[in-house]
């Protein structure tokens, strides 16, 4: 279970995150919906634990434990995983090389075992033809010179492996075509299981379509102004985020 | 009033001269030779050791950073030769021939045969017997003109190898030229290879150190190559195993034919003051050149790579690709030159310097230069520094991959980039376990 109470997280002098509350329960698909430039990514990257944030004041637990000072690594391996909104490139290092190594580092961090290659291989195989991800994307450098929706699926492949506790996926549908995102949305569906939690922040209601959440949250200004059930989503798309912006900024 | 400038040696240039007064009688090479050693003195002795105010040499003020010259190198003992010979036996390098140059000199006993099509000599037989044409090679005159340092090893090279490769022959595995140390007090090695490759030859020249460790010395060592018309030639150099409180200054000097791929990789990760100098001709037609390297530097390492590289046939191919990766208080210098000759058209000549400066007290001095002569030419050069990529990093420490792992992938791709230009799967790998070496080695800071 996540639970993010009462986060404010500035950059530089800009406060971004004003007092933020949220949970997400275990094996809950939660959507975070709101305008442009409202601190959705941030409070992914903060989750995730990118450096570059100044967290003022709140707490970020997941399974009670608050995670905000531990480092990102660490983070990983006790179960968070971003789906970045723009999957790096990183020239060099081949994708089976750095899946390997990713995989392995959360088994170590864990005290498991490392992965033998051949289970690995099988492992990443098997979910690389689920994602319809081709076999020679996998021996590019990652991500280098894949289309959009190459990286994302990458993006969702890592997850398929990595079994997160906790997904965060962050404007994964912005850049896809339809038949890309139902494919992602299919991935994402078949990791719906057990405890594994889901955080889906979008603009669209689009991507909900594929992947129905159990709760939709409205974020504005830093903060969450309104928390629904999935007709929440449908409302917004017909409506627009004018109320909740415009109410927000009277207060 | 006028002020006297009263030139004054240094104690390396005074042990210098010392040394080539007591040794002149003694080193190889007939009467033309003797001659010619003479007339390479005189030109050190003129100039004396390179300085800041030399500006192939500005990054690199060997005058004040010598501080004293080594006694020459004895010729090795059989003790000695015993114990290379043992060394030798537990170095891993891939298949091939290997030509042991001991302390300066060529040592045949622990050397292989070379193939069919191709014949090594030694560097003192061949100065002694004075062929005409190996001496105007090995002299290189129209190489490196007022490198004292160059003058310097012409003057005292002691020995080395002279590998002749037929027209036509196709040698497949490469020739390794690998040196060693023996003597047990620090002494200085001058040496000096030539390998001259026939018409349409194909050849694959590597040189390497074996590791010895603890020896602090100086080297000053010399290769040429002269290559006809339609060759084929790769070269890799692993500039490693150097300890610090050492100078290592090696030249390297190619002239190509027409129609020929010439290839060079080294590799730069000894420690203390390391320069290589390379001088690069394309005299034919339609020649195809590349000169790669990857220097990998910490503590106060100071690695030098000094290119100058003429275009004079029509429509030659020149790139020329660095990298470097310094930690801690390390200097990197990379200079380069390309200089495109009045009739050389249709030159399209590439250079590129890349540097990663892993903390804030390093240093990299880049400058490229281009001297163009014909005006139907593209030529370009780039050179970049930069930090690593905190946005790659996160991504991957949010896969759970920690912070020193990330940083190991990042500069072992970084480094390994260029290893596809290669071109034998074996030094590749050897490429490959220097860099995962130098990467365990390293500290994680912050």
């Amino acid at each position: 279970m996540l639970e993010v109470k009462n986060l404010t997280v500035s950059i530089g002098d800009r406060k971004i995150l004003d007092g933020l509350n949220l949970t997400v329960k275990d094996g809950e698909v939660a959507a975070i919906m709101g305008p442009n430039g409202t601190g959705k990514s941030t409070l992914s990257y903060v989750i995730a634990g990118k450096p570059d944030y100044t967290v003022e004041s709140g707490e970020v637990l997941l399974d009670g434990e608050n995670i905000l000072e531990m480092g990102a690594d660490e983070r990983a391996a006790k179960g968070v995983f971003l789906a970045f909104q723009y999957p790096v490139e990183i020239p060099g290092v081949a994708t089976m090389t750095f899946l390997k190594a990713a995989l392995n580092a959360q088994r170590r961090q864990r005290g498991e075992d490392e992965m033998t290659t051949p289970a690995f291989a099988k492992k990443v195989r098997e979910a690389a033809e689920l994602l319809g991800i081709k076999n020679e994307i996998l021996k590019r450098p990652l991500n280098v010179g894949f289309s959009g929706g190459e990286k994302k699926r990458m993006d969702i492949l890592q997850m398929a492996l990595l079994e997160p506790a906790m997904a965060i996926l962050d404007e994964t549908d912005s850049g896809l075509d339809i038949d890309a995102i139902r494919i992602v949305a299919e991935g994402v569906n078949k990791l719906r299981t057990g405890k594994r939690s889901f955080l889906l922040i979008t603009h669209y209601q689009r991507l909900l379509n594929y992947i129905v959440p159990d709760t939709v949250h409205v974020m504005a200004q830093g903060k969450i102004v309104r928390t629904g059930g999935k007709e929440l989503a449908l409302e917004l798309e017909k409506n627009g985020y004018r109320d909740f912006v415009t109410a927000t900024a009277a207060e | 009033m006028v002020a006297r400038i009263v030139s004054t040696r240094t104690d390396a240039e005074v042990s210098l001269a010392d040394t080539f007064g007591s040794a002149k009688a003694t080193l190889p090479g007939n009467a033309v030779v003797k001659e010619m050693r003479e007339t390479a003195f005189g030109a050190f002795a003129a100039h004396g050791l390179p300085h800041r105010r030399i500006e192939a040499w500005h990054y690199t003020d060997l005058r004040s950073m010598m501080r004293e010259a080594l006694p020459l190198a004895p010729l090795p003992d059989v003790r000695a030769l015993e114990a290379v010979r043992v060394e030798l036996a537990a170095a891993i390098l891939p298949a091939g021939p290997r030509l042991l140059i001991v302390d300066g000199t060529y040592v045949p006993t622990l050397s292989d045969a070379l193939p069919e099509g191709a014949t090594v000599r030694s560097l003192a037989d061949v100065l002694a017997e004075g062929r005409a044409d190996l001496i105007d090679k090995l002299a290189a005159a129209k190489f490196a003109v007022g490198d004292s340092i160059v003058a310097l090893n012409a003057a005292l090279m002691q020995d080395g190898v002279v590998i002749e490769v037929a027209p036509g022959a196709v040698i497949a595995e490469p020739i390794h030229i690998v040196y060693a140390t023996a003597a047990q007090t620090p002494v200085a090695r001058f040496f000096r290879s030539l390998v001259v490759v026939g018409a349409g030859a194909k050849i694959l020249v590597t040189e390497s150190s074996l590791g010895a460790g603890g020896r602090v010395g100086q080297t000053f060592g010399a290769l040429i190559f002269d290559v006809a018309d339609r060759a084929e030639v790769g070269h890799t150099c692993m500039m490693t195993k150097t300890e610090p409180g050492s100078l290592r200054l090696d030249t390297f000097i190619a002239e190509l034919g027409a129609d020929v791929t010439f290839s060079s990789f080294a590799l730069v990760h000894g420690e203390g003051l390391m320069r290589r100098q390379l001088f690069l001709r394309c005299v034919g037609d339609n020649t195809k050149a590349a000169l790669n390297g990857v220097s990998l530097l910490k503590g106060r390492d100071h690695a030098d790579t000094t290119l100058d590289v003429e275009h004079i046939g029509l429509g030659c191919e020149g790139r020329e690709t660095f990298r470097y990766i310094l930690d801690d208080s390390a200097t990197g210098v990379f200079q380069g030159r390309i200089r495109v000759a009045p009739g050389a058209q249709k030159t399209d000549g590439k250079m590129m310097s890349r540097a990663l400066l892993l903390s804030d007290d390093v240093v990299m001095n880049n400058k490229p230069e281009l001297e163009i002569f014909a005006d139907d030419v593209a030529c370009g050069h780039g050179a970049t520094c930069g930090g690593l990529n905190e946005d790659q990093l996160f991504y991957m420490q949010a896969r759970g991959i920690s912070r020193a792992e990330a940083e190991s992938l990042l500069l072992e791709a970084f480094a390994s980039e260029l290893a596809d230009n290669i071109g034998h799967e074996g030094l590749t790998a050897a490429f490959r376990a220097e860099v995962a070496d130098w990467l365990a080695a390293r500290t994680v800071k912050g």
